[in-house]
């Protein structure tokens, strides 16, 4: 009989318990549960000041972090409904056009006209999709793949909202560490927002509709109606990231619906974990900054996306978010075994 | 004599060429219960399709409460107040067995007066599993629903209907697969709502059960109703001892 050691996982007790706020026994324990969140927010809140520490450069990855992020979660809550999305870039060129008319036509300032362009940006964006709320998995998202390439051959070809050369010199945001902050106190509220929601009966529909539209249907509830509210509420914070960018870039064009706002926000929420909103969160912030290192290799970027997403979809299809929470929640020792 | 809940009018559905169910019409009064039974295939659950807009007919009509709902889509059917069970239930398998309920209280039909508060429905949801047989006491209702044995996903089925506090209420095979002591423990509340004046349609195989509830039964055959009447007389017809009982008493 020889005596081997395999390692056992268990969970710490706390976790066990902190279903329930009461029953923290400590301060300890209460900054073992808020050190990996304060870590995160704190970090956010703190990298605007980095500048002068830091290459302005870095500032503007992170306001991309931010901007893919918002779309990531928009993605997440349109699939937490079932209704998966190739085109999130239809949200962020639609916001950004909208904005672009309203800010190089009647010169109204951003603070008018980024809202403006979140809320009727939403609303036209599910209007068009309530025809193809119907359809569902690959067939939904073939539509959406393709809307996007749709409205860029639209402007080229009728050379409407200034065509191929887009509209420019719009109002230019006011300083990037204030916009910073702003785009993160959006973010912060969406993501806040969006998880209580998901978590209220409200979303509950939402994800009875994903997993079982039948008994929804049986429950008299109108899940085309439903669907679009998702599609809506989920179009605000990713036509708000389009229509902040245009004002940061002073500028709106046929860019603004290219692909890689459809396949970032998708990618980053894969690699973070679909289904949980920190994962969309994550995932925007780890693989922006990866991308943009990457960006002096040209194409070869879109080759580690693939190769990310691939990964990611087999090997891991919980998450990194997931993944790591297990793991903080759990530890190891070595456990006699006897053979 | 008054009007009639629900008349269904020639309602014909055919499958590509292949007829599930033919022309068939009746009337039902309020408060009334009225059994379906039929051979396995013989359309009884198409049939119930067809009336809560799950199946869009062929030919024919629908009308509820003299309304016509022939064109209705089925949520709109239960806003007015017909809810069915399914005969293979499909419940939200993820979620614990009374959150289950907490999306029909949620519906417009019930969500203004169960309250707005999720605890209220939580509340709400207690009680329906409950009366439907589930230990209030015990961790059954905290249960996912994948984990509970089939005769309790066929209450929990029952629970959603209740939670829609239908006046036309139908149910589609809900004792089979149920054991001898839960569809004992069921029938005294099926027998309650009847008897609050819900008007009830019963698909069902068990007839001593069924009869306890039912006045009244059609029978179908090869989708088409080839009888109907009082218990007694519907079992005593030669064309229903051959078609359906037949191969009982062989
Ligand atoms: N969705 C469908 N597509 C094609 N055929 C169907 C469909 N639903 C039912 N049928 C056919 O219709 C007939 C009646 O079925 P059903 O109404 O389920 O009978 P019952 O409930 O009496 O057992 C059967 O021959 C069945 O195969
Ligand atoms: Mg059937």
């Amino acid at each position: 009989m020889t005596i081997t050691f395999r390692k056992e996982r268990l969970d710490r007790g706390i976790k066990a318990r902190s279903a329930d706020i009461y029953a923290l026994a400590s301060w300890r324990e209460l900054a073992y549960l808020l050190a990996p969140r304060m870590l995160l927010i704190g970090g956010v809140l703190a990298f605007p000041l980095l500048r002068g520490l830091v290459d302005a450069y870095w500032l503007r990855v992170m306001l991309m972090a931010c901007t893919i992020a918002l779309l990531a979660l928009s993605w997440d809550l349109m699939a937490s409904v079932g209704l998966v999305s190739l085109g999130q870039a239809m949200f962020f060129g639609i916001g950004g056009y909208i904005t672009g008319y309203l800010s190089s036509t009647l010169k109204w300032p951003p603070f008018i006209t980024i809202p403006i362009a979140t809320v009727a940006g939403a609303l036209l964006c599910a209007t068009l999709l309530y025809p193809v709320l119907r359809l569902r998995g690959i067939y939904f998202a073939l539509i959406t793949l393709s809307l996007p390439q749709l409205f860029e051959r639209i402007i080229e070809a009728t050379k409407i909202l200034g065509g191929t050369d887009g509209m420019s010199g719009l109002t230019p945001l006011p300083d990037i560490t204030i916009s910073l902050y702003v785009i993160i106190a959006v973010l912060f509220a969406t993501f806040f927002g969006f998880r209580r929601l998901i978590d209220s009966d409200y979303g509950l529909v939402f994800k009875g509709i994903r997993d079982n539209d039948r008994s929804v249907i049986a429950a008299g509830i109108n899940i085309y109606w439903y669907k679009a509210q998702a599609v809506f509420i989920a179009g605000l914070p990713a036509t708000f990231a389009g229509a902040f960018m245009t004002h940061y870039n002073q500028f709106v064009g046929m860019s603004s619906f290219a692909a890689d706002y459809s396949v970032l926000p998708l990618t980053s929420t894969v690699v973070g974990g679909i289904g949980v909103f920190a994962g969309a969160l994550l995932g925007a912030f780890l693989l922006v900054p990866i991308s943009e290192v990457l960006r002096a290799y040209g194409t070869l970027r879109v080759v580690i996306y693939c190769i990310a997403l691939v990964v990611f979809v087999v090997g891991r299809p919980e998450g990194i978010f997931r993944y790591a929470q297990r793991k903080y929640h759990q530890f190891e020792r070595p456990v006699a075994v006897e053979e | 004599m008054a009007n009639p809940i629900l008349q269904v009018d020639h309602l014909t559905k055919r499958f590509g060429g292949i007829g599930a169910v033919y022309r068939i019409s009746f009337d039902l009064q309020p408060g009334e219960a009225l059994g379906i039974i039929g051979p396995n295939g013989s359309g009884k659950t198409t049939l119930v399709n067809l009336i809560t807009g799950f199946v869009k007919p062929t030919a024919g009509r629908v009308t509820f409460r003299g309304r016509e709902i022939t064109n209705l889509p089925a949520y709109a059917r239960v806003e007015l107040g017909i809810a069915r069970s399914f005969q293979m239930v499909r419940p939200f398998y993820n979620l614990p067995a009374f959150k289950n309920l907490i999306i029909p209280l949620f519906s417009p039909r019930v969500g203004k007066r169960v309250g707005g508060k999720s605890g209220n429905r939580d509340e709400v949801a207690m009680h329906l599993l409950e009366e439907v047989g589930f230990e209030r006491d015990s961790q059954v209702p905290y249960k996912v629903a994948s984990s509970l044995p089939h005769g309790y996903l066929k209450r929990l089925e029952l629970a959603r209907c209740l939670a829609l506090e239908p006046e036309l209420l139908i149910l589609d095979e809900l004792f089979s697969g149920m054991s001898m002591s839960e569809v004992a423990s069921v029938l005294p509340l099926i027998e309650k709502i009847r008897e609050q004046g819900t008007t009830i349609i019963m698909v069902e195989h068990r007839l001593r059960e069924l009869f306890r509830i039912a006045n009244r039964a059609i029978v179908l055959n090869f989708g088409e109703k080839i009888a109907e009447g009082k218990p007694e007389e519907v079992i005593a017809d030669e064309q229903v001892r051959k078609a359906y009982l037949g191969s009982e008493d062989a």
